[in-house]
């Protein structure tokens, strides 16, 4: 009795597996809601909740994995879907390392990939990579313009003593030349540590115009809270991954006046009425927060968002080529992706081409600015 | 460098190194007694210092979902001791102890939590949340296996302080978190203002280490710790127990994880699994210490705070490299000038 049951149970379940492989497309994600990356890594996961259940009219099937924000585990998660779940695209993760890996099990197994961390990889393994956040350079090509409008000459760095840090100060020094600055300090601290005053008090005496903070969420308050504290009066600049509510719950009255890039979304309310994002930023923000409540939003759910809004693009493409669950598929999807024009996300309108495998421009950033306790579109 | 940045960071490096030095001291404590290399001293900061910001904010900290279920998942062990070795006199006492205390602490907090105290009440409701954990965690996961090698107890420790970091992200949260400074005073000494926060900090660590320098010298329960800490077995010979030792330095060591965790929790913003790196920095001075003796391990703990005062204004980018690279040439000392015994005595 109990075998026949068990049997019945092993044939309908393989049914159903053959039956899923046939009839839909599936998307592998890895993500890194503990751990580390554990404030991020939420954010992005959140957003599975609320996108939709057909990706170009086909239905879809996501199966996120967690990783613990270690990108050892990463690259096994990515591995088990590409090999055990035939997953037809791979997306994740939060974390420079985590999705370093991911890149390469995608680039050796050929499997689209859209990266939700922006991360510059060697040439070659951007064939089957799509990034979805704004490159580095161009979020902070916004800060350097806002810098050169109001006359600095020299800049302190602090910032992260991890990935995300070192691409900050790469950011911050790619544009120097270009908009006449200097870049004076190369500080770095970690998210956990309980003090940055040795760090502040050099970038103090090396007396920068401005300050660039290079760290992501609350972790950038407390540079900012020390610079406050020994009476520095210089602007503080900080980046997207900086951008969300409790960054100013932590900082209080000190991070006023702090200034950041950010995606359109965090302002989707406040944009100018020409701006390309405001409709679906606006209606994914007021969906984002009826689900996770008030000032929920954040620029890490609109990645998500945006990577499913460009397979959502470039499916019907790949659909007529093969079959989900292919390599053919795989392919297919990888050559859609490529040729994806007017994609309009959350986070500005991508055109990727086979040169750009990220493909925004300057429609995907704005600069906010703390203003009595919330983020607001600067003018 | 200036006089006046020597001056800020020597401040810095005392304030963060009297933390240290606190946590030392309680890590020292386990050791000796119960041979415990406390992990998840670090959790117990954690807990202090975000149930301290979240009560700030008039919310209910998850804290006291873990005091309850401790409590209960203590409470059956020692039940299920009791009825085996037909002693139900006992029941009632676990019962008060492990039921009903937690309940009414964390009644208290329920009903407090949104009335939003005086800042006094608030650090005396977390001091009630998050000591008895030391006890609880001792009871659940310690006790049982109290004469395994130091190694067992170590890789013990390793899973409580997995289990309760998982536990603090689900109740606090990724983001990080600070609570309001006690005072905004400031003092002019010399050429440095000195922040009352950072006084208090120093007072608070001095005021703990006189009490346990009292504790140890004049009370028949330090005496008790300390004749434990130099010879178990003696110990229990003269009649000593060592479950009552046990209890005793883990609810020492909460208490001291917990004033730690609201000394700092208005200095930085934490984050569910910063105690972690906060309580291995003590261990560092510790270690650093030669890992047996008192007033070294509070030294020891000050050269951390200092030397990562200053290693952040020099090389910032290295800061950890060194402070943990510290121990090495330590650890070579003392293999060097110590024979090497094999593992410790069997009882």
């Amino acid at each position: 009795m109990t075998r026949r049951f068990c049997t019945a149970i092993v044939v309908a379940a393989a049914a159903l597996a053959a039956g899923a492989a046939n009839a839909e497309i599936t998307v592998g994600v890895t993500l890194g809601a503990t751990g580390p990356g554990a404030s991020l890594g939420i954010h992005y996961k959140n957003a599975f909740q609320l996108v939709p259940k057909t990706l170009g009219g086909e239905p879809v099937r996501y199966i996120i994995l967690e990783d613990g924000s270690d990108a050892t585990n990463a690259g096994k998660n990515a591995r088990k879907l590409v090999t055990e779940d035939k997953v037809d695209a791979l997306m994740g993760s939060n974390g420079v390392p985590s999705s370093l890996q991911i890149a390469q099990v995608a680039f050796e197994t050929k499997t689209p990939y859209l990266v939700l961390t922006p991360i510059s990889l060697p040439p070659e393994k951007y064939f089957w990579a799509f990034i979805v956040p704004q490159p580095t350079e161009l979020m902070m090509g916004a800060v350097a313009e806002n810098m050169k409008a109001n006359g600095v000459k020299t800049v302190g760095f602090i910032g992260f003593s991890d990935a995300w840090g070192d691409l900050m100060y790469k950011a911050t020094s790619f544009h120097a030349a270009k908009f006449g600055y200097k870049v004076v300090t190369d500080e770095r601290y970690a998210r956990a540590d309980t003090s940055v005053t040795g760090q502040v008090l050099k970038i103090l005496a090396a007396k920068p115009d401005a300050v660039v903070v290079g760290g992501s969420g609350t972790g950038g308050a407390l540079p900012q809270v020390a610079l406050v504290e020994r009476g520095y009066k210089g602007r503080v600049y900080h980046n997207h991954g900086t951008v969300n509510r409790e960054f100013i719950k932590v900082g209080a009255k000190a991070v006023e006046g702090a200034i950041a890039p950010t995606g359109p979304l965090m302002v989707a309310e406040t944009l100018p009425a020409g701006n390309a994002s405001k409709a679906v930023a606006s209606e994914f923000v007021k969906r984002y927060e009826s689900t996770f409540g008030a000032g929920s939003r954040n620029a890490f759910a609109g990645y998500t968002f945006d990577a499913v809004k460009l397979l959502d693009a470039a499916v019907p493409a790949a659909m007529k080529k093969a079959k989900p669950g292919t390599p053919e598929f795989r392919a297919a999807l990888r050559e859609a992706l490529e040729g994806a024009k007017n994609v309009v996300g959350v986070h500005g309108v991508y055109n990727v081409t086979p040169q750009n495998h990220n493909g925004q421009d300057e429609r995907s950033r704005v600069l906010v600015r703390v203003e009595k306790g919330e983020w607001r579109l600067m003018k | 460098m200036g006089a006046d940045i020597f001056a800020w960071l020597v401040q810095d490096g005392i304030t963060n190194g009297a933390i240290y030095a606190l946590l030392a001291l309680a890590l020292l404590l386990v050791f000796t007694v119960t041979r415990v290399i406390f992990v998840p001293q670090g959790e117990l900061i954690t807990f202090a210092a975000l149930s301290l910001a979240m009560l700030e904010s008039g919310r209910v900290p998850g804290t006291v979902y873990i005091l309850v279920f401790g409590g209960l998942a203590a409470a059956a062990i020692e039940a299920v001791v009791a009825l085996r070795e037909h002693r139900l006199r006992r029941l009632p006492r676990i019962a008060m102890l492990y039921v009903a205390l937690p309940l009414a602490v964390a009644a208290a907090v329920w009903w407090a939590a949104p009335r939003r105290p005086d800042q006094w009440v608030q650090v005396l409701l977390v001091l009630a949340m998050v000591v008895p954990l030391g006890p609880i965690m001792y009871r659940i996961a310690y006790q049982p296996l109290a004469s395994a090698s130091v190694l067992v107890l170590f890789i013990v420790s390793m899973a409580v302080h997995y289990v309760l970091t998982g536990l603090s992200l689900v109740f606090f949260g990724g983001e990080g978190l600070r609570s309001s400074a006690f005072s905004d005073a400031k003092f002019r000494l010399g050429v440095v203002d000195v922040t009352a926060q950072s006084l208090w900090v120093v007072l608070a660590s001095l005021v703990i280490i006189v009490a346990l320098w009292l504790l140890f010298e004049r009370s028949i329960y330090g005496k008790a710790l300390r004749a434990t800490a130099i010879n178990r077995v003696g110990a229990r010979l003269v009649g000593i127990p060592t479950v009552l030792t046990g209890h005793l330095s883990f609810l020492l060591a909460a208490f001291i994880g917990a004033v730690s965790g609201i000394l700092i929790a208005p200095i930085t913003t934490l984050y569910y699994d910063t105690g972690f790196l906060i309580g291995l920095k003590g261990f560092v001075g510790a270690i650093l210490g030669g890992m047996a003796s008192y007033p070294l391990a509070a030294l020891g703990a000050l050269a951390v705070g200092l030397l990562e005062s200053f290693s952040s204004f020099w090389a910032s980018a290295y800061k950890e490299t060194i402070v943990f690279g510290l121990i090495v040439p330590v650890l070579v000392w003392l293999s060097l000038r110590s024979r090497h015994v094999e593992e410790e005595e069997r009882e």
